[in-house]
């Protein structure tokens, strides 16, 4: 009894929450990339990038604040190559989105060997400043996290420009034929999500640790996307699944803690496991939006 | 119906050529304020064309364009929509998970950032209830029926600001009754002060609506009249270049016995919905049966189960005495199923596949066609040219890719393909549609041909008026069961019309149950 007390602690609460941060930050980007009709499997190139970038910064500057503003920048600028690809010379999203991940993962290994002369990742970097949550620590990027969630929601369900995003992605040729420029929308959406994604890298590299390591996204970045089909492409029902993964992911922790005898691999599967069978098993009714993957038609 | 002031629309000498072809080759066109003005030609015959032209998607190469009386050069339709015209798609560009208010509203929402749904609802209630355009502002538009759906499409026109409405094959969805709505609409909105553009390739469509009408044929105008002072016969002629047969020759049939029947049919649809209710019917040897109704009533879920692409929950089929239900479409075939499917593009024919390798689809286990696994091409091109020849297939050779042939010439390749095997049944889904007046003209009467011949033809339409033309036999499919029987001429318009949308006039539901009692009597 005094076990099961024990494991429903706080320190599995604030465990969840920083285990989920970043995926609510690159959830939210995919999310409005998704709704604007770009499926953006790039999320997990452009937070490893962010990730690095961050690190990157930090370390240069000898100051965090200064790391996250570059690391948002790399997303972003990710976002930008990658919309100039799946936009503007309207590729195959998908392919397009593979590039970037393949670029964020071969580009971030080689120039943590340029740059710091040794393979596996960064020496220690500073770090964002943190509070502490009933003996916790969380950084400040958490409440930041969950503060974008109803801003996404505002800005998606509550203004015309959301309204139009969401036209795009449901139907770029009716949003054309009213006037609406497409592309422009989905632009912006992409660009969102890279700026959300590198923050939810930056977390990663100088949020959670100290310290950039050579994939340390591994695989954030598809559980947030899954955690966008999940939710039906909604902003609550996303934050709702990030919520679960990060649960997933922080059991390990917990179950560590106290010793219970699982099997470790098992625990490290746990959350793409998790993702595996919410995708497989639970999203028959989600709708995605109509639009997804289909180019606008004008030239 | 004097004109006040400069036309509404001025389209004079209009060019527009697209690598190897003329779509518009100096059409002018001149619509009066005030009036409706139906646009008549065949498919293929350069409307699109000159409407995208018209809303700015297409550059023309010359001509000029005035709306009321001002030269314009729209750079896209939003130019158009500012200047005061507006379309209704026939393929609606709405937004189906939007709220009618929402839809209207997309592109036009006003200032600021925030979205005012309230606001937009109230504006948008207020504009239907002004024009008598019954429709809730709140209502997500998916959820609505075909018509209600093009009412959000006029009422958006008329936010927007349009004082000229064109209106691109408006009644291509809708039922007999959502039809006599739109004309009622319209008329409403000519009476007050709206311009109204009726793009249609249909003469009954021309004479109940319109003032006047303009024919186009082949990019060019052929002339333009007073409606009450022309006649269908002269349109007609107008429209396709020569004198045309409206009616289809078709003697009385003699039906034999079935050869295809159904009972008690129960298929989920894709979306895990109940598309047929046990639904039954037979079709006998000898007879056309038309199968109308809605689009969405169970129609493609029946189709589907008679070729052998979809397995019933329960029910049987019999096809020629055999028992097929639920047998593959290859074993199907082979009992003597011929498939005209309603997509030639998905499902007819692999585009880039030459003639001759579209002849083998489904033939392709079979003498002469191969022999032991070995495909015998000299003999199936040979075939694919003598069917070519025999069907009045136009193309430079069998060894052409299908994705090379007009509409028309696809469908006869489709024809041939499945009628040349003899086949017990033909079932023919939407078979002219999208075909120019010659084509329907052909592939109508290959059907009354093979039913003359004592096979028996199913025809699953959503144009009334083929189903008219060429059925011996009606039914009305509604809600996954056939919900009334008629002989040919034994029922009016407006009585397939009624049931169509699943009014009874004894306000009972229909049941497939017993419809086909005197078929099994016969």
């Amino acid at each position: 009894m005094d076990a099961i007390v024990g494991f429903f602690s706080v320190a599995l609460l604030t465990a969840t929450l920083r285990s989920a941060a970043p995926l609510v930050f690159a959830a939210m980007g995919g999310l409005l990339s998704e709704r604007s009709g770009v499926t953006n499997i790039a999320l997990e190139g452009l937070m490893l990038l962010g990730a690095f970038a961050a690190a990157a910064g930090a370390w240069f500057t000898g100051n965090a604040l200064l790391g996250l503003l570059v690391g948002v920048l790399a997303g972003m600028l990710g976002a930008v190559v990658f919309g100039l690809w799946a936009i503007g010379l309207r590729a195959d999203q998908i392919v397009a989105g593979t590039a970037i991940n393949l670029l964020g993962l071969g580009l971030t290994a080689f120039l943590v060997q340029r740059i710091w002369n040794q393979a596996g990742g960064s020496p220690s970097v500073a770090r964002l400043p943190s509070f502490e949550v009933g003996g916790s620590t969380l950084n400040v990027l958490v409440p930041l996290a969950f503060l974008a969630v109803p801003v996404v929601h505002w800005v998606l369900f509550k203004t015309t420009g959301g309204l139009r995003l969401m036209a795009a992605g449901e139907s770029p040729r009716a949003a054309e034929s009213v006037g609406i420029d497409v592309p422009r929308y989905r632009y912006a959406a992409v660009l969102a999500s890279g700026l959300l994604a590198g923050l939810g890298g930056a977390y990663l590299s100088i949020g959670d640790l100290s310290q950039f390591t050579t994939n340390m996204t591994a695989g954030r970045g598809f559980i947030a996307l899954a955690a966008v089909i999940f939710g039906n492409w909604t902003p609550l029902g996303t934050l709702g699944a990030a919520l679960l993964f990060g649960f997933a992911q922080a059991l390990r922790f917990q179950v560590q803690a106290l010793n219970w005898p699982i099997p470790q691999d098992l625990l490290i599967a746990l959350p793409y496991l998790v993702t595996l069978l919410a995708v497989t098993g639970l999203v028959r009714n989600s709708q995605p939006p109509a639009g997804l993957g289909k180019h606008a038609t004008s030239d | 119906m004097a004109p006040a002031g400069p036309p509404a629309i001025e389209m004079l000498g209009i060019v527009k050529r697209f690598p190897g072809v003329v779509a518009n080759d100096g059409i002018t066109f001149v619509v009066e304020p005030g009036e409706i003005h139906a646009l008549l030609g065949e498919n293929g015959a350069g409307k699109s064309t000159l409407m995208n032209v018209l809303f700015g998607l297409y550059h023309p190469d010359e001509g000029e364009i005035r709306v009321a009386g001002r030269p314009v050069r729209f750079h896209g339709p939003r130019d158009a929509v500012d200047a005061g015209l507006g379309m209704v798609h026939q393929h609606f560009m709405l937004i189906p998970r939007f709220t009618v208010a929402e839809n209207v509203v997309l592109g036009s929402e006003g200032t600021g950032v925030r979205l005012d749904r309230a606001a937009a609802a109230r504006r948008v209630g207020e504009l239907a209830e002004r024009y008598g355009l019954r429709v809730d502002p709140t209502a997500t538009v998916g959820d609505l029926p075909v018509g209600v759906q093009q009412r959000v499409e006029i009422l958006r026109a008329l936010y927007q600001g349009g004082r000229t409405l064109i209106l691109d094959e408006p009644t291509a969805l809708l039922t007999p009754q959502e039809v006599e709505d739109l004309y009622a609409i319209l008329n409403r909105l000519r009476e007050g002060g709206s311009t109204i553009v009726f793009i249609t390739h249909k003469l009954r469509e021309v004479a109940a609506v319109s003032d006047r009408v303009t024919v186009i044929r082949r990019g060019r105008t052929i002339g333009t009249r007073q409606t009450s002072e022309t006649t269908a016969d002269e349109l007609a002629e107008l429209m396709v270049g020569r004198e045309v047969n409206l009616r289809v020759e078709r003697p009385p049939a003699t039906p034999g016995e079935p050869v295809l029947t159904a009972e008690g049919l129960e298929v989920t649809g894709t979306r895990g919905e109940a598309a047929l209710r046990g639904l039954s019917l037979a079709v006998r040897r000898g007879e056309i049966v038309g199968i109308c109704g809605v689009e969405g009533n169970g129609q493609a879920e029946l189709v589907e189960t008679i070729a052998g692409l979809r397995r019933p929950e329960r029910g049987r089929v019999t096809l020629a005495g055999r028992e097929v239900t639920g047998q593959n479409p290859e074993a199907i075939r082979q009992v003597g199923l011929a498939y005209i499917p309603e997509d030639r593009h998905g499902r007819g024919l692999v585009l880039p596949f030459s003639l001759t390798e579209n002849v083998l689809l489904g033939n392709v286990d079979h003498p002469p066609f191969s022999h032991g696994g070995r495909i015998d091409y000299p003999a199936t091109a040979a075939l694919t040219e003598r069917l070519m020849a025999a069907f009045d297939v136009r193309a430079p050779s069998a060894a052409t890719p299908a994705a090379a042939l007009s509409g028309g010439n696809q469908q006869k390749l489709i024809c041939a393909r499945e009628l040349h095997r003899e086949p017990e049944l033909v079932l023919a889904v939407q078979p002219t549609r999208g075909l120019d007046v010659g084509a329907i003209e052909f592939v109508h009467k290959q059907l009354v041909a093979e039913r003359d011949k004592g096979r028996g033809v199913l025809l699953v339409s959503f144009d009334l008026d083929e189903i008219l033309d060429l059925s011996d036999r009606i039914l009305v499919i509604f809600g996954g069961r056939i919900v009334g029987e008629f002989a040919s001429g034994g029922v009016s318009r407006t009585e397939l019309g009624l049931l169509m949308g699943g009014k009874d006039k004894t306000g009972e539901t229909g049941e497939g149950v017993g419809v086909d009692e005197h078929v099994r009597v016969a």
